[in-house]
């Protein structure tokens, strides 16, 4: 809190001495430096967690990485931010990070008047609750007058104050910084449920001290598309982050993965070819050196390894792919063409 | 002026630079305006920096709808009101918060302050000691324990405990029942202010009388009569225009009543407790500051020790006092702002907390709030720069 404090005026600082001239070039700082300095959060498994040395893992950081690969050729030349949801915008802002990566809702008053631009959708999700198995309840629509934990600045803010309108319901809101605390005060008994982005209820449940007692009820009540961000005003470094994903859903489409990328090189498929650079000369208009996206895939992992790897079935949180498929099996994940 | 000094141009020169006092005021012009030129420059750029940026500006936001829920409102509030609204609701919370803590601390602070003066050996160890232990813990970590204290200690809303007279206490709160005031509670109000004229006017003319013949009688209890007594008459000739509203579990709480939040009590009590220990130590040094001599002057007149107190010792501490405890109240009032961390709504957690990440208004809001800040800052330090000047010593 006194850290956010600290962002809100260096960026207010930043804003009024800064020089009007024209944008910095994130490009050339990021080379320059030798790093990207990424937002993430504070800790959710699956999405942006560190372990007990420091090693940041989860889709957002996988994210971070292949930006990292793109631009300076390896994934591990990431310095992580950890932001709660209250400073993510301002550290933003203020120029503290070079990319957002935090499970950030993307909407419109965000792109329209935080001057940021959302570079594409990383995993679609929607708001859901967590309650006590011991309330017995079943529905959200049964949750009139509970108390209710929530993060502050979030979209989950909102959204719980939208649904308990249109049912007619009540409810008490306990507004917390981080969701340590927020977890906390659900495991106090301050409330009776606590709600977020239902990947995240998923993650936040494996922290509580006896998973077992709670559960998510059925109801999603929003849209969450969540995805990275940057700066308006920069759209080298815009592109670049857009099609770190774009590469990385495209490569999974192609059937090109960690594993099989540098057979793959040799591969007779021109899609393939062209999205990693051995044919078409494509990364250097980007900005990047033409085998970028070979070296997202060979570092990071397509997609479909990225979403396994953090929270599919290869992790604790064994989420399901559901939206999060390829539109050719049935999802929403589809990238334009490298061409 | 040019031809003012063309009659004598040297000597005029020569003097006006020579003169202290226009130098002076030309130093404070040339310092104005740079620090206004500055201040313009800055709010200049940031504008033009922000405009380029795509992020929005201006106070247009405090009219927009807010969207979001608040626990506990002192106004009528629902998420269909405005931003706007949403800094009233902070700015009415940080100053309840305040305004009990001040209160509270005051009177534990005192009583711990005097304790520590007091001949009980353990009183006066004990004094010590709550000083010393809650003058160095931080304060936040003060708040953090409170609050997982109380809401460790206390039952789920099913096994609430029942204080009796329709009040409860569970995790959720202290639930009360609510007054509710029917028509003709004014005339209890009109005969309460009556009262309160009427004791006033009591002790007035006991003291004159006192002065002018030196007959003193007590008026604590006759005060106390007239006040409980009119009131009560008044009450019942209007046919008791007083009903409460019992809180009431139903689903997952306590609905109707009055309720304190948890998060209040907490902050509450660790505000309390963390400013008295330093109201003690200030309460202390304003005792120990009036010289010995004053109370043996005043057992050599005869006083007692009641009346020494009253008559000598504190009108006296007082005005050591009165300027330190100011600044314990604007540190109160400052610290208030921790509550962000428990989730109280307070200023900075509803308004430069939710409502500037949900706008990105930053500079508007900070600068809002600061304004606030310092506005309570001054209003209570002038209002105790006032009670100062009633108790400072009247020379004659
Ligand atoms: N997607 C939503 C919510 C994001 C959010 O902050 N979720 C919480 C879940 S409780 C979180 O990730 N907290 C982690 C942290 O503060 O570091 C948004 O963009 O507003």
């Amino acid at each position: 809190m006194t850290r956010n404090k600290s962002l809100v005026s260096a960026a207010i600082v930043s804003l009024a001495i800064g020089s009007t001239a024209a944008q910095a070039d994130t490009l050339e700082n990021v080379t320059k430096k030798g790093y990207v300095q990424c937002g993430v959060s504070t800790g959710l498994p699956g999405f942006s967690n560190p372990d007990e040395k420091g090693n940041w893992t989860g889709i957002d950081v996988d994210v971070c990485r292949g930006v990292a690969a793109a631009v300076l050729g390896d994934a591990s030349k990431v310095k992580y931010i950890p932001l709660n949801a209250k400073e993510r915008f301002t550290a933003l802002q203020s120029g503290e990070i070079d990319l957002l990566s935090r499970n950030t809702t993307w909407t419109l008053s965000r792109d329209a008047s935080l001057g940021m631009n959302f570079s594409g959708v990383t995993y679609y999700d929607g708001q859901g609750f967590l309650i006590n198995k011991g309330l017995g309840v079943k529905s959200a629509t049964e949750l009139d007058g509970a108390s209710i934990c929530i993060q502050a600045g979030t979209t989950t803010e909102l959204n719980v104050s939208d649904y308990f309108r249109l049912k007619g319901m009540k409810f008490e809101p306990i507004v917390f910084d981080t969701s340590d605390q927020t977890v906390k005060g659900f495991e106090a008994g301050r409330c009776d449920v606590l709600t977020s982005d239902q990947s995240q209820l998923y993650a936040l449940r494996i922290k509580l001290a006896e998973p077992e007692k709670a559960m998510v009820l059925p109801e999603v009540i929003s849209k969450e598309p969540l995805g990275p961000s940057v700066r308006q005003g920069d759209d080298k470094w815009f592109s670049i982050v857009k099609w770190t994903l774009f590469a990385m859903i495209n490569a999974e489409e192609l059937g090109v993965s960690s594993a099989n990328v540098d057979k793959m090189k040799t591969s007779d498929n021109p899609s393939i070819k062209r999205l990693l650079g051995t044919e078409g000369g494509l990364g250097a208009n980007l900005g990047v050196s033409d085998d970028w996206a070979y070296k997202i895939v060979k570092q990071v992992g397509n997609y479909g390894e990225v979403f396994d790897r953090n929270v599919g079935e290869n992790s604790p949180l064994k989420i399901s792919r559901g939206l999060n498929a390829l539109w050719s099996d049935g999802g929403l994940m589809y990238a334009p063409p490298a061409r | 002026m040019q031809k003012d000094s063309n009659e004598n141009p040297e000597l005029k020169k020569t003097n006006l630079w020579n003169d202290a006092n226009f130098r002076a005021m030309l130093f404070q012009v040339v310092a104005i305006l740079a620090v206004f030129g500055f201040i313009g420059y800055i709010v200049n750029n940031a504008l033009t920096n922000m405009e380029q940026r795509g992020i929005v500006t201006g106070f247009g936001f405090l009219t927009d709808q807010a969207g979001f829920g608040i626990v506990q409102t002192l106004i009528e509030y629902t998420e269909t009101d405005s931003y706007g609204r949403t800094f009233i609701v902070g700015l009415l919370n940080t100053v309840l918060v305040s305004f009990l803590g001040i209160i509270l601390a005051t009177l534990l602070g005192f009583l711990i302050g005097v304790g520590r003066l007091s001949s009980n050996w353990l009183i006066s160890k004990l004094s010590s000691l709550y000083i010393e232990i809650f003058r160095n813990i931080p304060l936040l970590l003060q708040i953090f324990f409170w609050y997982f204290a109380v809401l460790r200690a206390l039952p789920p809303p099913k096994q609430s405990f029942d204080l009796g007279a329709g009040a409860f206490l569970n995790i959720r709160g202290f639930f009360l029942p609510k007054p509710i005031f029917e028509d003709g509670f004014s005339w209890v109000i009109g005969a309460i202010i009556l009262a309160i004229a009427a004791v006033i006017y009591l002790v007035k003319s006991n003291k004159r009388r006192q002065l002018d013949t030196g007959i003193y009688k007590p008026v604590l209890l006759p005060s106390l009569a007239i006040l409980f007594i009119i009131p009560a008459l008044v009450f019942f000739v209007v046919g008791q225009p007083l009903s409460w509203d019992y809180p009431a579990l139903r689903g997952f709480n306590f609905q109707g009543g009055l309720s304190i939040i948890p998060e209040l009590m907490a902050l509450l009590v660790a505000l309390t407790i963390y400013t008295a220990a330093f109201i003690a130590e200030v309460v202390r040094s304003g005792i120990e500051a009036v010289s010995d001599g004053q109370s043996e002057a005043a057992d050599a007149l005869g006083l007692s020790n009641g009346q020494r107190l009253r008559l000598i010792v504190i009108p006296q501490a007082l005005r050591v006092i009165i300027p330190p405890l100011t600044n314990q109240y604007l540190n109160l009032t400052k610290n208030s702002s921790l509550a962000t961390a428990i989730g109280y709504p307070d200023l900075v957690s509803v308004f430069s907390g939710t409502t500037l990440n949900q706008t990105g208004q930053a500079i508007e809001i900070i600068f809002m709030t600061m304004g606030v800040y310092l506005t309570l800052s001054l209003l209570t330090s002038s209002l105790m720069n006032w009670y100062n000047r009633r108790v400072a010593l009247v020379e004659r």
